[in-house]
C-alpha cells in the first residue's frame, strides 16, 4: 500500500488484446443504434410532415402532435389553443416535443443506451471506451443530465395531456360515444407512457427514495415499493413506449390518410 | 545478506479475522501502536463464512434469556469440558460486544420494536443469535474493518498519517515468533507480494490466526487455515489444549463438486429444514441422546408445531448440537442409507414456499444457484459432515487470554478451552468479540509494563534461513505432500476414530515429517504460492500430530471426538485436559486437571443433569 | 466425465508477460478456480493466484475470464463449450503483481478517504433502535464482498488511469449511499461529499458495475442514481442554483 499519486502509476498487466471477450458484446449496442436510429428517423419525418395527424371522424390525435398548438393545426384537434406560428420548420406540437425529447435524453436508461452505443463510452463492459480523455457528467454540457428531474415534471404534464386526448377520442365528430381499435391503440399507448413515466428514477426518488426513515412515512414507502417494481422494468418500458408511440402515430396516420379503416366496436 | 525491514510496535496482532481486528481496535484505543498482520487482503478473513449469527443473551426476542442460560447452553454443548471461566465471561460480555458493533455502524436485522433481532440455533434454549440474513460473519468483518479505518482517519486528522498508530500489513505471513529471556520479543515473516522479510520488534503478540481445517480433505476452510497460530505458539514454548476436538459441521455440501465442502447454515434447519435418508425417512428422531431426551420432540407432529409455538412444544431433533447431527448423518451413511455421494438429504424445499426460502436464506439460495445450479427452493440438498472448526487451541488464561509464554496472547478459534468438546453455532462470532477485546486490552496493558523489545540477530538469521530452506531443498512438491497429509487426517483422524487407525496415523505423520523437512519450492520469492505452502506445511504437520496423539490418548467419546472403540462419555475423562507441547522437535502430550466449576456456577444446573457428566465426588459441592 | 480442455493463462509481472497455453483436465461440476488449482498442483506450482473461501463469499479470486471480470470460484466450467479455449487474465484496471494477482490498494486508499459512520450523539450502545424497513436499503450495500470487480470494470478508471485520483468508484458510491441511508448516521453531507470528493459526476451510469456484481447489488439503480438524485435535491434545484448565482454565496 505504498502507491501514491506523486509516483508514476505501477504498470498494469501487459495484455495485447484490447478485449478478450469472446461473446457477441457488440450486438446490444448495434441493436440500440439500429433501434434508436430507426425511431428517430421515423419521428423526425413524421413531426415535420404536418399531415394525417388527426382523424376528425373519430377524434383520434397522434401523440406526436399533442398538444396541437400551431396556427396550422386543424382547429378541431387543437384542444389547448393555437398560438405557435405556422411554419414547415416548427412542428405543430413544438411546445411539448422538446420536453419529451429532454425527458428521454436525460433518462437514466437512455443515457446508458446511447453512451454505450453511440458514444462508445464504453461500448460494452470490459471493452475499451473510444475516448482519449473522459470527464463523464462532471462538467458542461453533460452536467445538464441532472435536469432529468425537471424533464420528469414536464413529462407528467404531457402524459396528462395524452390521457385527455385518449378520453376525447371517445366522442365522435357527431358527438356520440365511439369505441374503435384506434381507442384501444391510444389507451395502450397512454397506459404504457404512464408506466414509463412512473418508473422513472427521479419519480422513484421523489415519491420516497429521498426519505431517510421509511418507517415514518408508510404511504410513501408503499408508493416507493410500487415505483421500485416498475423501475426494475424501466428499460423494457423505454423500448415499449417507443414502439407504442410509433405504432399509435402510424395507426392514426393510416386511418387519417384513408389507407385503412378503423375497426369499430361501438359507433 | 537478505534484506529485512524492521518495525517497532507495542502490540502485533497476527490474524485479521474477527478476533484479530477486535483485539487491534482495543489495543489502539488503549493508545498502543498496533500492527495487524493479515495473511490475505484486509477484510477477506474466514470470519466472512459465518452465516448464522452471533450468540448473545440480549433477550430481545425472548426476555427469559440471560447470561446464566447462555452459560448453561454453552457448557452443555461443550459437554462440560469447557473452561468454566471462559464460558462465563463469554456469556456475560457477549451482549455488550454486540451492541458496541452498532456504534461502529453494523446493521443487524431488527425486531418489530427496533431492537436487534435474534434467531434460534442448535443448542441455544432461546432465540439468541444476532444476525443479518445469512451473512452475519461478513457484517462483522466489515464492521470491524470499517472501525479500524475510522480509527486510522482519526490518526490521520491528528498526525497526517493514516498508519501512525494502527497499520494493516496485508498479505503478510508470520513464520516465527522470537523470544528474549523467555518472553515475546518479536515476530518474523514475509510479504507475499515481494517475498521480502519483515521483523516486528514487539513485547506483545496476539495470535488470532483461526483454525487448522486445511489439514483435512473435506473442509469448509480456506487455504489460510493451516494452524499457523497453533504452531507458532508451540514453537514459542506455549501449549495447546484438547486438540482432539474438531467440529465437523454436519451439513456441508457433498455434491456437486463445485460446492463440495461449502456449509449449509444451521438456520436452514432452524427455519424448518429436515434431514432425510435415501429411503426418505426423517431419521433424526432415532438419534436423540439420553441427556437431551427431555428437550427434544419425539414425533414429527410435535417438532413441526415448535416452529410456530416454541414455548409449548419441544424442539425438532434436527436442532440437536452439531456433533450429534454429524454423528447421526455419519451413521446413516455407514448403514447404507446415504446418497451416492455419501451424504443425506437436507430438505427445505418441501417445507416452505419458495418465496419464503429466498427471503430467509438469500445468500444461501444464490450461492447454490450460481455455483452449482442447484435450486434449494425446488430440490433437497445433499449434505454430509465437513471439517469446520477446532475447539482445541492455545491454552490461555481465561481473563487475560495470555498463554504460558509472557507476552503471547491468543483469541478466537486459535485459542482453546472456551468451547469444551463442542462449540455451539453462533458462539464463535461472540467468542471472537469477547476474547478479541480482552486480548487487545491485556496485550496493551502488558506492553505498558514491558517496554520495547529487542531480538537476537542470531534468531533472525535462523528465521531467514528457515524461510529460505525450501528453495535449496531437493525434496517433493508441497502440493502432493499436503494432499497426502490431508488424506491421512481425513481417513484416520476423521469424525469416527479407532485406536488402530490413530496409531497408524501417528506412524504415517512421522514419515511425512521427514519429507516435510525436505519439501521443495520452485520459482522465485515473489507471490509464490508453492513456497508459501511449503512453509505452511510444517505448521499443519505439527498441529496434526497434536490432534492425532490427543485423539489416541482420550479414551472416550465426547463432543467433537468420537471413538468407535470407546463410545461412551466417561466422567473421569471429563476432568482431564490433554496438553500438547513441543520439546525440541518432538511433540509431547500431558494430561492436566480441568479446573472444577465453582459452586455458584455449579448450582446453575440441576443435580440430575450434572450426574450425566460428573462423578459423585465432584457433585459434593452442589447445593441442591 | 473428465476431459482435457484448453486454457490460456496470463503469466508475468510488471516487466511484461504473455498468455501461456495449457491443456488441463476438467471434471464435471468444476469451476475455473478448480482448474487454476489443478494447474498449480501439477504444472506450475508458483502460479500466483489470490483466493480464499472458494464459495463466492470473500471476493478474493477476482480475475478476467474470457475478457469478463468474474470470480473464478463462481464461474462454472459448464458455462463454456467443450471445445472453447478459456482465457484467464488478471484484472486490467490495477497494477499487476504477478500472474493473476493485482495490487488492489487503490480500493483500500479510497476506503480510507471515505468518511466513516458517524454514531448519533447521546445514544448509548444497546439503545440503538432502528426499523427493519429503514435498514434494508443499507443492508443491500453491506452485502458487498469487496471483490472490486465493479471498480475494475468501470471504464472511468479502467480506460483512464488519470481519473483514479478524482474518482472513488462504484464500491465507494454504495458505501456513501449506505451511510446516507443509514437511519442513525449523524453525518449530513454525504451527498455533497460524493459529488465533490468521490467524483460521482464521472459516472455515466452505463451500469457495468451492476452487470459484474457477484452479489447482485443493484449498484446503479439503488445507490448511484439515488445519490445523484440526492445531489440534484441540493445542487441542481434551479431555484436554489439561481439564488446562489445571484447572491454569490461563498463556498
Amino acid at each position: 500500500m505504498t502507491n501514491t499519486a506523486t509516483q508514476p502509476p505501477r504498470p498494469r498487466a501487459a495484455i495485447a488484446a484490447k478485449t478478450l471477450r469472446t461473446d457477441r458484446w457488440w450486438l446490444a449496442p448495434l441493436l440500440t443504434v439500429l433501434g434508436l436510429g430507426a425511431w428517430v428517423t421515423y419521428a423526425t419525418v413524421r413531426v415535420f410532415l404536418q399531415n394525417n395527424y388527426w382523424v376528425e371522424k373519430y377524434h383520434y390525435l397522434t401523440p406526436f402532435y399533442s398538444p396541437c398548438v400551431s396556427k396550422g393545426c386543424d382547429p378541431h384537434a387543437a384542444h389547448f389553443g393555437q398560438f405557435l406560428p405556422d411554419s414547415p420548420l416548427i412542428p405543430y406540437a413544438a411546445l411539448s416535443l422538446p420536453f419529451l425529447l429532454l425527458f428521454r435524453l436525460t433518462c437514466y436508461y437512455y443515457r446508458k443506451a446511447y453512451y454505450r452505443s453511440f458514444w462508445m463510452s464504453p461500448p460494452a463492459c470490459a471493452v475499451p471506451d473510444g475516448h482519449k480523455t473522459y470527464g463523464g457528467e462532471t462538467r458542461f454540457p453533460l452536467i445538464f443530465q441532472n435536469a432529468h428531474r425537471y424533464a420528469f415534471y414536464a413529462a407528467v404534464v404531457i402524459s396528462l395531456i395524452n390521457t385527455w386526448d385518449a378520453f376525447l377520442a371517445h366522442e365522435k365528430a357527431d358527438g356520440a360515444f365511439g369505441f374503435g381499435l384506434g381507442n384501444v391503440v391510444l389507451w395502450v399507448n397512454v397506459i404504457m407512457l404512464w408506466a414509463y413515466t412512473a418508473s422513472c428514477h427521479s419519480c422513484r426518488h421523489i415519491v420516497g427514495g429521498r426519505l431517510k426513515h421509511f418507517s415514518k412515512h408508510p404511504v410513501r414507502y408503499k408508493l416507493w415499493g410500487w415505483v421500485s417494481v416498475l423501475n426494475g422494468k424501466h428499460m423494457q418500458l423505454a423500448w415499449i413506449t417507443l414502439a407504442t408511440l410509433a405504432i399509435t402515430d402510424f395507426y392514426v396516420m393510416a386511418v387519417a390518410a384513408g389507407w385503412i379503416n378503423d375497426l369499430r366496436f361501438v359507433g | 545478506m537478505t534484506e529485512l525491514q524492521r518495525f517497532q510496535y507495542d502490540v502485533v496482532v497476527i490474524g485479521a479475522g474477527g478476533a484479530g481486528l477486535r483485539a487491534a481496535i482495543e489495543a489502539r484505543m488503549a493508545g498502543k501502536k498496533t500492527a495487524i498482520i493479515s495473511k490475505s487482503l484486509f477484510g477477506k478473513a474466514h470470519t466472512v463464512m459465518a452465516e448464522g449469527g452471533a450468540a448473545a443473551a440480549m433477550g430481545n426476542v425472548n426476555s427469559n434469556d440471560n447470561w446464566q442460560v447462555h452459560f448453561r447452553d454453552t457448557m452443555r454443548g461443550g459437554k462440560f469440558l469447557n473452561h468454566f471461566r471462559m464460558a462465563e465471561l463469554h456469556a456475560k460480555e457477549a451482549p455488550e460486544r454486540i451492541w458496541e458493533l452498532e456504534t461502529y455502524g453494523a446493521l443487524f436485522d431488527r425486531t418489530a420494536d427496533g431492537k436487534i433481532s435474534q434467531r434460534n440455533f442448535g443448542g441455544h434454549e432461546y432465540p439468541r443469535l444476532a444476525h443479518v440474513g445469512d451473512r452475519t460473519g461478513l457484517e462483522l468483518i466489515r464492521t470491524l474493518q470499517q472501525k479500524i479505518v475510522s480509527l486510522q482517519q482519526e490518526d490521520f486528522a491528528a498526525t497526517g498519517d493514516y498508519e501512525a498508530n494502527l497499520r494493516v500489513f496485508h498479505e503478510t505471513t508470520i513464520t516465527e515468533l522470537l523470544l528474549t529471556d523467555g518472553k515475546i520479543a518479536g515476530a518474523f515473516g514475509y510479504v507475499r507480494e515481494s517475498g521480502e522479510f519483515l521483523l516486528f520488534e514487539t513485547p506483545a503478540v496476539v495470535l488470532a490466526t483461526g483454525g487448522i481445517g486445511k489439514s483435512y480433505k473435506v473442509t469448509s476452510n480456506s487455504w489460510e487455515y493451516t494452524g499457523d497460530g497453533h504452531a507458532l505458539a508451540l514453537r514459542a514454548g506455549a501449549t495447546l489444549v484438547n486438540m482432539e476436538f474438531l467440529q465437523f459441521h454436519p451439513t456441508g455440501m457433498v455434491w456437486p463438486p463445485s460446492v463440495k465442502g461449502i456449509l449449509v447454515t444451521e438456520s436452514v434447519r432452524g427455519d424448518g429444514g429436515i434431514l432425510k435418508n435415501s429411503e426418505g425417512k426423517r431419521f433424526m428422531f432415532d438419534y436423540v441422546p439420553d441427556v437431551f431426551r427431555e428437550k427434544y420432540a419425539e414425533t414429527p407432529e410435535e417438532a413441526d408445531r415448535w416452529y410456530k409455538d416454541a414455548d409449548n412444544n419441544r424442539r425438532p431433533p434436527e436442532l440437536l448440537p452439531r456433533d450429534e447431527v454429524a454423528r447421526a448423518i455419519n451413521s446413516e451413511v455407514k448403514a447404507g442409507r446415504g446418497t451416492k455421494a455419501g451424504g443425506v438429504y437436507l430438505d427445505i424445499a418441501s417445507r416452505l414456499p419458495a418465496e419464503e426460502i429466498r427471503k430467509r436464506l438469500p445468500s444461501m439460495y444464490h450461492q447454490f444457484k450460481e455455483l452449482a445450479d442447484v435450486d434449494i427452493t425446488a430440490e433437497p440438498m445433499e449434505v454430509g459432515p465437513t471439517c469446520h472448526y477446532v475447539m482445541g487451541g492455545v491454552e490461555v488464561d481465561p481473563d487475560s487470554t495470555q498463554s504460558r509464554v509472557p507476552g503471547l496472547f491468543a483469541a478466537g478459534e486459535v485459542s482453546g478451552g472456551m468451547h469444551g468438546s463442542n462449540r455451539l453455532g453462533g458462539n464463535s462470532l461472540s467468542d471472537l468479540l469477547v476474547f478479541g477485546k480482552r486480548a487487545g486490552e491485556h496485550a496493551a496493558a502488558y506492553a505498558d509494563s514491558n517496554g520495547p523489545s529487542t531480538v537476537a540477530q542470531s534468531d533472525v538469521d535462523a528465521a531467514i534461513a528457515g524461510a529460505l530452506a525450501p528453495f535449496t531443498n531437493d525434496g517433493e512438491n508441497p502440493y502432493a505432500l499436503q494432499h497426502e497429509l490431508q488424506l491421512v487426517m481425513n481417513d484416520l483422524v476423521g469424525i469416527i476414530r479407532t485406536e488402530a487407525e490413530l496409531a497408524e496415523a501417528i506412524t504415517r505423520l512421522a514419515a511425512i515429517r521427514e519429507r516435510v523437512s525436505r519439501v521443495q519450492a520452485t520459482g522465485g520469492r515473489r507471490y509464490n504460492p508453492g513456497w508459501h505452502l511449503a512453509l505452511d506445511l510444517r505448521n499443519m504437520l505439527v498441529v496434526s500430530e497434536c490432534t492425532a496423539m490427543a485423539a489416541l490418548e482420550r479414551k472416550e467419546s465426547r463432543g467433537g471426538h468420537t471413538r468407535e472403540d470407546h463410545p461412551e462419555m466417561a466422567a473421569e475423562w471429563r476432568k482431564v485436559n490433554l496438553i500438547c507441547g513441543l520439546d525440541g522437535e518432538k511433540v509431547t502430550l500431558n494430561p492436566q486437571p480441568l479446573p472444577p466449576l465453582p459452586p455458584e456456577l455449579l448450582n446453575l444446573f440441576e443435580k440430575s443433569e450434572l450426574k450425566k457428566y460428573m462423578t459423585a465426588q465432584e457433585l459434593e459441592g452442589h447445593g441442591g | 466425465m473428465a476431459s482435457k480442455r484448453q486454457f490460456r493463462v496470463w503469466r508475468g509481472d510488471e516487466n511484461g508477460g504473455d498468455l501461456q497455453d495449457f491443456a488441463v483436465e476438467v471434471n464435471e461440476g468444476e469451476v475455473v478456480l478448480d482448474i487454476v488449482h489443478r494447474l498449480q498442483a501439477t504444472e506450475t506450482p508458483d502460479l500466483a493466484v489470490r483466493w480464499n473461501c472458494k464459495a463466492g463469499k470473500c471476493g478474493s479470486c477476482s480475475m478476467e475470464i474470457n475478457g469478463m471480470p468474474k470470480l473464478a470460484c463462481m464461474t462454472r466450467m459448464s458455462s463454456f463449450a467443450e471445445d472453447e479455449t478459456i482465457t484467464i487474465t488478471p484484472l486490467r484496471t490495477f497494477p499487476v503483481m504477478r500472474d493473476l494477482v493485482t495490487d488492489v490498494s487503490f480500493n483500500y486508499e479510497k476506503a480510507r478517504e471515505t468518511p466513516s459512520f458517524a454514531p448519533p450523539a447521546g445514544v448509548a450502545p444497546g439503545d440503538y433502535r432502528m426499523q427493519q424497513v429503514d435498514v434494508e436499503r443499507s443492508q443491500e450495500f453491506r452485502k458487498c464482498i469487496e471483490c472490486f470487480l465493479c471498480q475494475n470494470t468501470c471504464h472511468v478508471v479502467r480506460d483512464h488511469e488519470e481519473n483514479k485520483e478524482a474518482f472513488s468508484g462504484p464500491r465507494f458510491f454504495i458505501r456513501a449511499a449506505e451511510l446516507d441511508m443509514h437511519p442513525l448516521d449523524a453525518k449530513t453531507d454525504r451527498k455533497e461529499y460524493a459529488q465533490a470528493e468521490q467524483g460521482l459526476g464521472f459516472c455515466n451510469i452505463t451500469k457495468c458495475c451492476t452487470e459484474v456484481c457477484p452479489e447482485h447489488i443493484k449498484i446503479t439503480d439503488n445507490a448511484i442514481i439515488p445519490m445523484k438524485e440526492r445531489v440534484v435535491d441540493r445542487r441542481y434545484d434551479p431555484i436554489v442554483w439561481l439564488g446562489s448565482k445571484i447572491f454569490r454565496r461563498t463556498s
